[in-house]
């Protein structure tokens, strides 16, 4: 039998998740075949077929798909789903919306955020934020998983698999398409950066949070992240905020500037490899899990580093 | 039009949980448990489109043990009209909790269905999806705003790089974001009140649904504690250790 990972994608460009979600999806042991549904979306299909160990890619090809809607995905996936022992998607905001959805439709619990594959029906993902982790094995006779990319390594370039177009699936019509705002940044993405600058409650508003979060995300070719209060205090974009129910993320270096460490947050970025807080109190919380801390004030402290760094 | 908010039990978001030694499980005895905070969020929506003359009724409803009856009158406290306890003890999968509440949609014919995101618990995020698929209905999930019309409803959702706004046919699904609304407390009065208000009470078994959970827990373990590391004295001395620990 065979592993389908639904890529995620913009129909250009694969997201940096689905790469690393194919690493995971290999660790099932069995052929892998990616699905790219969108709406001109060969460039993503082709980008899928050149990556390391993919067996096949399909294709599905329709204005329908152009948005990643869940109804009329689902109802794609579930088609293919006969052929199919696995179904795995990353844990992104596509992933985590249609995979639920296909999960009802084939009656197969899901698990969510896949740390670690331990045999092709067991696995390990985090509850409580993070706090435990635990070990489950799936009963059903498919497995349905999404996979938290930040426990995988991204899967290598190399392959040329063939790209086979599938047929469009009935759209069951029940949501259209409206919008978007697209979030325009020259910087990293988030979840796939070496390095993030995240800014708290500190900031106090979005004007500093921009004058002195941005420059030292500058000097260290960082993404930006935020808290969840300096997002609901509208200093930075809601897209940007880490934690437990935001993003969650390891890059080599996360700093932390004004920001206490609550355990909603440290479930974003506890992981990362090396971290630095920036914080006046010092017993945040945050100090707990930094490598290194600086005690002081963030408008004086951010500054000087920026200087530091030359 | 009538709305109906699913509502959780769960450890409070306050609470540092601990993994029992014996891998057993989290130990949930004499921790305080709370209304899970996106359904809140969730309540709080309903409301204000049954104040915003949009919807006539708002009914919670819990799948769990006796005391997430607690639950339910904390959502009828701050205004909800009626609760529904579907009694079930231990561990309730999301496949089963919206197999329950497919039952109690059936039942009831609401137009609409406003779930949390997740449960901060289990974390799954997967609930509205898969009660949605049930359905057949659209789903709205992750929403940062949502405008009820006579037939459909525009919900705009967070996702990765922003916001998407899409248009569901009622009735519908929808699940709530951080940023939908700032819930309301409830007042001594009605809290008082909301000790009068009906709640129903049925079981699984009544409504026909399997239970049972599909995936067996193996075992629960704390996750790998991180060192906490070293206070330096300056940004000059901060450059120099992430130098040395190669990440600069
Ligand atoms: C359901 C739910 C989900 C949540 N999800 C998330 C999530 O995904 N991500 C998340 O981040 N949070 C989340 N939270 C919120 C979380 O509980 C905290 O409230 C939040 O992380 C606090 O943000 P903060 O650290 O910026 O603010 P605060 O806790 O207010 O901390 C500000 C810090 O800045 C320091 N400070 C102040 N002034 C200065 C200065 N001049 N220089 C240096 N330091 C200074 C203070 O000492 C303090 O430690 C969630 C909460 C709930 C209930
Ligand atoms: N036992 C339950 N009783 C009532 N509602 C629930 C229950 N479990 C999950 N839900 C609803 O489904 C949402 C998502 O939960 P989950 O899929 O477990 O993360 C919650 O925010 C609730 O609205």
């Amino acid at each position: 039998m065979t592993t389908l990972l639904i890529a995620d994608h913009d129909n250009t460009a694969l997201k940096d998740g689905t790469a690393k979600a194919l690493t995971a999806a290999r660790e099932l042991g069995q052929p892998v075949h990616v699905l790219v549904a969108g709406h001109n979306a060969r460039a993503a299909a082709d980008a899928a077929a050149a990556l390391e160990g993919v067996e096949k890619v399909l294709l599905a090809d329709d204005a329908i798909y152009a948005h990643g809607l869940a109804e009329p995905l689902a109802a794609l996936v579930a088609g293919l789903a006969d052929g199919y022992k696995a179904l795995v998607a990353p844990s992104s905001s596509n992933g985590k919306n249609v995979l639920p959805r296909i999960s009802a439709l084939l009656d197969v619990a899901q698990v969510s955020d896949v740390t670690k594959v331990i045999s092709p029906d067991t696995f390990e993902h985090p509850i409580y934020a993070g706090n435990a982790i635990e070990t489950v094995q799936t009963t059903d006779a498919k497995v349905i998983l999404t996979i938290r990319t930040t426990g995988f390594k991204a899967a290598g370039a190399g392959g040329s698999a063939p790209v086979e177009a599938v047929a469009v699936a009935a759209d069951p019509a029940v949501s259209q398409f409206k919008g978007e705002e697209v979030a325009k940044s020259e910087r990293p993405e988030l979840t796939a950066a070496k390095v993030i600058v995240s800014g708290g409650r500190a900031l106090g508003s979005s004007e500093q949070f921009q004058a002195v979060i941005a420059p030292l995300a500058d000097k260290l070719g960082a993404a930006i992240g935020a808290s969840r209060a300096a997002v609901d205090a509208g200093y930075a974009a809601n897209d940007l905020q880490v934690g437990q129910t935001g993003k969650v993320v390891a890059p080599d270096l996360y700093v932390a500037v004004g920001i206490s460490g609550a355990i909603q947050h440290l479930a974003g970025m506890k992981d990362s490899k090396v971290i630095v807080a920036i914080n006046k109190d010092e017993e945040a919380p945050i100090f707990q899990v930094a490598d290194y801390g600086v005690v002081g004030d963030l408008f004086k402290v951010v500054p000087e580093l920026e200087k530091a760094l030359g | 039009m009538k709305v109906l908010v699913p509502v959780k039990r769960v450890v409070d978001y306050n609470v540092k949980i601990r993994v029992k030694p014996d891998g057993t499980g989290v130990d949930l005895a004499n921790v305080k448990q709370s209304i899970n905070p996106f359904d809140e969020i969730a309540v709080e929506e309903a409301l204000r489109l049954k104040e915003a003359g949009k919807v006539t009724e708002v009914i919670v409803v819990s799948i769990g043990p006796a005391q997430a009856t607690e639950t339910l009158r904390s959502g009828l406290a701050v205004g909800a009209d009626r609760g529904i306890l579907v009694k079930a003890e231990g561990r309730v999968e999301p496949l089963a909790v919206a197999k329950v509440l497919a039952k109690i949609v059936e039942q009831e014919k609401p137009d609409l269905v406003i779930l949390g995101k997740q449960a901060i618990d289990d974390d799954s995020n997967q609930t509205g999806q898969i009660l949605a698929a049930l359905l057949g209905w659209g789903q709205g999930t992750f929403a940062s705003k949502v405008e009820l019309g006579a037939d459909s409803v525009d919900v705009t959702r967070e996702v990765d790089g922003g916001l998407q706004t899409v248009s569901l046919k009622l009735p519908a699904i929808i699940t709530t974001d951080l940023r939908l609304n700032e819930p309301r407390y409830a007042s001594l009065p009605n809290i008082m009140k909301a000790k009068k208000k009906p709640i129903a009470e049925t079981t699984p078994e009544e409504l026909g649904v399997d239970v049972a959970p599909r995936l067996k827990v193996l075992n629960t373990t704390e996750p790998a504690k991180r060192q906490a590391g070293v206070k330096v004295a300056d940004a000059a001395e901060l450059v120099s250790k992430l130098k040395e620990a190669g990440v600069l």
